[in-house]
């Protein structure tokens, strides 16, 4: 090898170091930014216990919440997120058919957990208890409805990285992104997680 | 079609439709310029969707000055209307319009002229300081500023479509629900906040990834400059706190367009929790704007003390004690309001506390300068001149800390003295110290020192005159917010402070006078070094002034704090390196301005209830999102050979000056 070949590989081997920098940077990234979504939630969840007594004469949590219904609506979404780490997994086997299946399977149970949560929204809505009705009823409308919508922006971002798999294959940036949608992923199991405790059990004793 | 907006909603009063005229006219002028002169493509392709993080500091501070101008007529008018209004005498304006106008002054100077300053000042310098070659996520960078000016463009259009919100910068519950606000004002200011946060919410991730993860190799911590840690703690509150009012504002949003009852006093509502809310956003958030100045005060008294800052480690945990008191003291904002008196007590000692790290830096600049061969440059001067102005505010501020003696002074002139006094010397002072130490470093050339220091004078003794008689109003029970004066005793008070407000009007326009003539006289004052001032400490003198797109062609190693003046003294800092490399840079693009423009619109129809306008652009706006990630040719490579060349070319000039330089000595 002589000496311009060298400066070449060494230049080369800079950049790939950078690179994968990069992606690192990009999940740390995500996790800040999760803090922070954290905290949006932990407000919401600190206004439902400040308005969630407010009934305003209305009806009250044991009243409107149907327990069974809301269990299998987790359940959706908990599902969702065990297709999710096997897609994981198989992305890490370079498996691209297992992968879309997982992702597919993925989507699908998160549009059955939202499609379950709106059919509950309209349900409330149809027997009278719209948010405009009472502190209480204001409180959970938006702390489920903001889970919800993170949900449907999660999807979005699903489709879009099935699409990326789909056409790009395992690239380097759409591997990371996987991983970061993944993290995201989970992170919204967590929290709903906290809003069926804090919110619905919590508001049946 | 048009939602609620009909053409009964142009503004009527005469004065603002001059300004409005006034703002049409001037933006018709750039316009016409900018075709002209064919600079379209430039301004798109170099400015509007650059990701460089020194262009977008640069525009950030552009912005931000242009609104200070804003801001600043608001204060002119509220101080003419308190003179003239007493008695008989009604002044120039109603009650409704001074509502506005102390309403729209309060949003911009916080929202619209400290943050985007700080993150311009952040922008500019902490990629350099800590030798990286941009921020971490450089697209991101360049949604923030769009999301900004969004909210800023918003706040614009209010002047000439409707109304403001009267209901002040901090809202007031129920004042702000629909019951008692059903026009469009408070809105405006909801969504031209809620905008700015949002893309405030997202520089301070950038930053904390940036300085916790791209520092050049030996940066350790502790190695970092102060500029740099106290900007960073400012961000873990941007992170932490701005999410909260994000969220509140969003309760805003329910309670307004959808009828719920979050801040309402009826059905259930609760009025306080917008109060505790909105504060654990806001004081912290005058914690985020005046932390980074202290850190640019502690550069510029190390630079010019010829030393390094006294007390290095007290500094940084000074500022994280600070950091962490300062989510702890929201409720000294409402002692007033039905607290048991332990809650006020508990809530008293947490805020006096913060006094002792204060005051520990307050000594770690007096022991820089003392002994120290001061030069007696621009920054100097605003440091110095903070350094006399603060500790006052900083007093009456521990005053105000004791319930007892808050609840004689609460939410009067005294109150709006305290906090001018610790926001103008405190926060504004320092950006406009670091707007003058690293002005240089950003153009190339030097600023004018004499009309810098006459826009110092003009600025600290205006605001002397300015505020000093508020604190004696206060006492004497003067209200804060006054359309109309009702106690002749206060007039002669109001005078001086009317005169004082023209005073810093003079020092405005020092600024701009040294702007024109910086720019005129340019090419005598230019930096060729790049260490601007000669006594540069920290990296960013490293660089070349201008810095290249890529900062350093080398990434440095980092040995000590204020590394580049090791450097100086092994006689190393101005050495060009032997060999250079291939240099991976991100690519200038659209999806910025594309979401920055949507998202104006997207306020604009949310403001007039403009529905189909609003989804369009909604849509629009997470189209944009989603086509980022479907673009991989996000950056491109510099080669090694390109990057010689432009280094070639600094240092041959560097020599040039050097060699002159001895022969004239
Ligand atoms: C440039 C000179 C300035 C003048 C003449 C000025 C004047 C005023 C006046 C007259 C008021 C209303 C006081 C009252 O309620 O009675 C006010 C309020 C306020 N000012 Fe300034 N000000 C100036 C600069 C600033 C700066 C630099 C900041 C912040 C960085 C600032 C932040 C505020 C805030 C937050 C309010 C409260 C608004 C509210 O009541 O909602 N001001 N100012
Ligand atoms: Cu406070």
């Amino acid at each position: 090898m002589n000496t311009t070949d060298i400066n070449k590989i060494e230049e080369l081997e800079a950049l790939r170091v950078e690179r994968q920098h990069h992606a690192e940077i990009n999940t740390f990234g995500l996790w800040i930014y999760l803090m922070s979504d954290l905290i949006m939630f932990s407000i919401l969840f600190a206004t439902f216990v400040v308005l969630g007594k407010n009934v305003a004469g209305g009806a009250t949590p044991q009243e409107l919440f149907h327990l069974p219904f809301i269990f299998t609506e987790t359940m959706f979404l908990l599902l969702s997120s065990v297709t999710f780490g096997l897609s994981m997994v198989a992305m890490n086997n370079q498996n691209k058919k297992a992968v879309l299946i997982g992702l597919i399977a993925t989507g699908l149970f998160g549009l059955g957990f939202l499609v379950m949560e709106l059919y509950e929204f309209y349900e409330l809505a149809a027997s009278g208890n719209t948010p405009d009705k009472s502190g209480f009823l204001t409180a959970f409308f938006t702390l489920v409805g903001t889970h919800g919508a993170h949900v449907f922006f999660g999807l979005i971002w699903l489709i879009s990285m099935i699409i990326q798999v789909a056409k790009k294959g395992f690239s380097d940036k759409v591997r990371s992104r996987l991983v970061r949608l993944s993290i995201f992923w989970h992170f919204l199991d967590v929290v709903w997680v906290g809003v069926f405790t804090f919110v619905y059990l919590m508001s049946m004793i | 079609m048009f939602g609620k907006l009909t053409t009964g909603d142009i503004v009527q009063d005469p004065l603002t439709l001059i300004v409005v005229i006034g703002m049409i006219g001037g933006a018709i002028a750039v316009v016409a310029g900018l075709t002209y002169f064919k600079k379209w493509g430039y301004l798109w392709r170099e400015w509007l969707t650059s990701v460089d993080h020194k262009k977008i500091g640069i525009m950030y501070i552009v912005f931000s000055l242009v609104m200070l101008l804003r801001g600043f007529a608001d204060g002119i008018m509220m101080r003419t209307q308190q003179a003239m209004a007493i008695g008989e005498s009604q002044g120039f304006m109603d009650a409704h319009h001074f509502d506005q106008i102390f309403s729209a002054h309060g949003t911009i100077m916080i929202i619209f002229v400290a943050m985007p300053f700080l993150f311009g000042l952040m922008n500019l310098v902490i990629p350099q300081q800590i030798g990286a070659r941009d921020v971490a996520f450089p697209l991101l960078n360049n949604i923030s500023l769009w999301l900004t000016t969004a909210g800023g463009a918003l706040m614009m259009i209010s002047l000439a479509l409707g109304e403001f919100s009267n209901t002040g910068w901090t809202g007031l519950a129920p004042l702000f629900g629909l019951e008692y606000n059903p026009y469009v004002g408070v809105d405006y200011w909801m969504w031209s906040f809620q905008l700015a946060g949002i893309g405030s919410t997202l520089g301070g991730v950038n930053f904390i990834v940036t300085i916790l993860k791209m520092r050049a190799p030996g940066m350790k911590l502790m190695k970092m400059p102060i500029f740099t840690w106290t900007s960073f703690t400012a961000n873990v509150l941007v992170v932490l706190t701005f999410p909260v009012i994000t969220i509140a504002l969003l309760m805003l949003t329910m309670d307004r367009y959808l009828g719920m009852h979050f801040f309402t006093n009826d059905l259930g509502g609760n009025m306080m929790q917008w109060n505790n809310l909105f504060w654990m956003w806001g004081h912290p958030e005058v914690y985020i704007v005046v932390l980074p100045s202290f850190g640019v005060f502690s550069e510029v008294v190390a630079a010019f003390s010829k030393k390094r800052i006294f007390g290095y480690t007290s500094l940084v945990y000074a500022t994280g004690v600070i950091m962490f008191l300062s989510a702890l003291v929201w409720l000294h904002h409402f002692y007033t309001m039905a607290n048991n008196p332990s809650v006020n007590v508990f809530f008293s000692i947490t805020t006096m506390a913060i006094a002792i790290p204060t005051g520990v830096k307050i000594f770690n600049w007096l022991f820089t300068m003392y002994k120290g061969k001061i030069s007696f440059a621009t920054p100097m001067y605003w440091t110095m001149g903070f350094l006399v102005l603060f500790v006052l505010g900083g007093m009456t501020g521990v005053l105000l800390s004791i319930p007892p003696a808050d609840f004689m002074v609460h939410n009067s002139a005294f109150l709006v003295a305290h906090f001018h006094n610790t926001l103008i010397p405190g926060a504004l002072f320092g950006y406009l110290a670091g707007f003058s130490y690293w002005f240089p470093k950003a153009m190339g050339f030097r600023l004018n020192e004499k009309w810098g220091k006459l826009s110092f004078w003009g600025w600290a003794v205006g605001f002397v005159l300015a505020f000093m008689p508020l604190y004696a109003t206060g006492f004497m029970g003067m209200p804060r917010r006054l359309a109309h004066l009702n106690n002749p005793d206060w007039t002669p008070y109001m005078y001086i402070a009317l005169v004082g407000a023209c005073i810093i009007g003079l020092g405005i326009f020092a600024m701009l006078v040294q702007l024109f003539l910086s720019v005129k006289d340019r090419k005598k004052n230019m930096d060729v070094t790049g260490d601007s001032w000669g006594y540069g400490r920290t990296l960013e003198w490293h660089t070349s002034s201008p810095p290249a797109d890529y900062n350093f062609a080398i990434i440095p190693t980092v040995k000590e704090i204020d590394d580049f003046n090791r450097m100086k003294e092994e006689g190393i800092a101005f050495k060009q390196p032997e060999k250079y490399f291939p240099i991976v840079m991100p690519k200038n693009r659209p999806h910025g301005a594309i979401i920055g423009v949507l998202t104006i619109v997207f306020g604009f129809a949310m403001v007039w209830h403009i529905w189909w306008l609003a989804i369009v652009s909604f849509v629009g706006i997470i189209g944009t999102v989603v086509a980022i990630g479907f673009d991989d040719d996000s950056e491109y490579v510099i080669p090694a050979e390109e990057v010689k060349r432009i280094e070639d070319e600094r240092f041959a000039k560097i020599r040039e000056a050097m060699a002159q330089k001895t022969n004239n000595e």
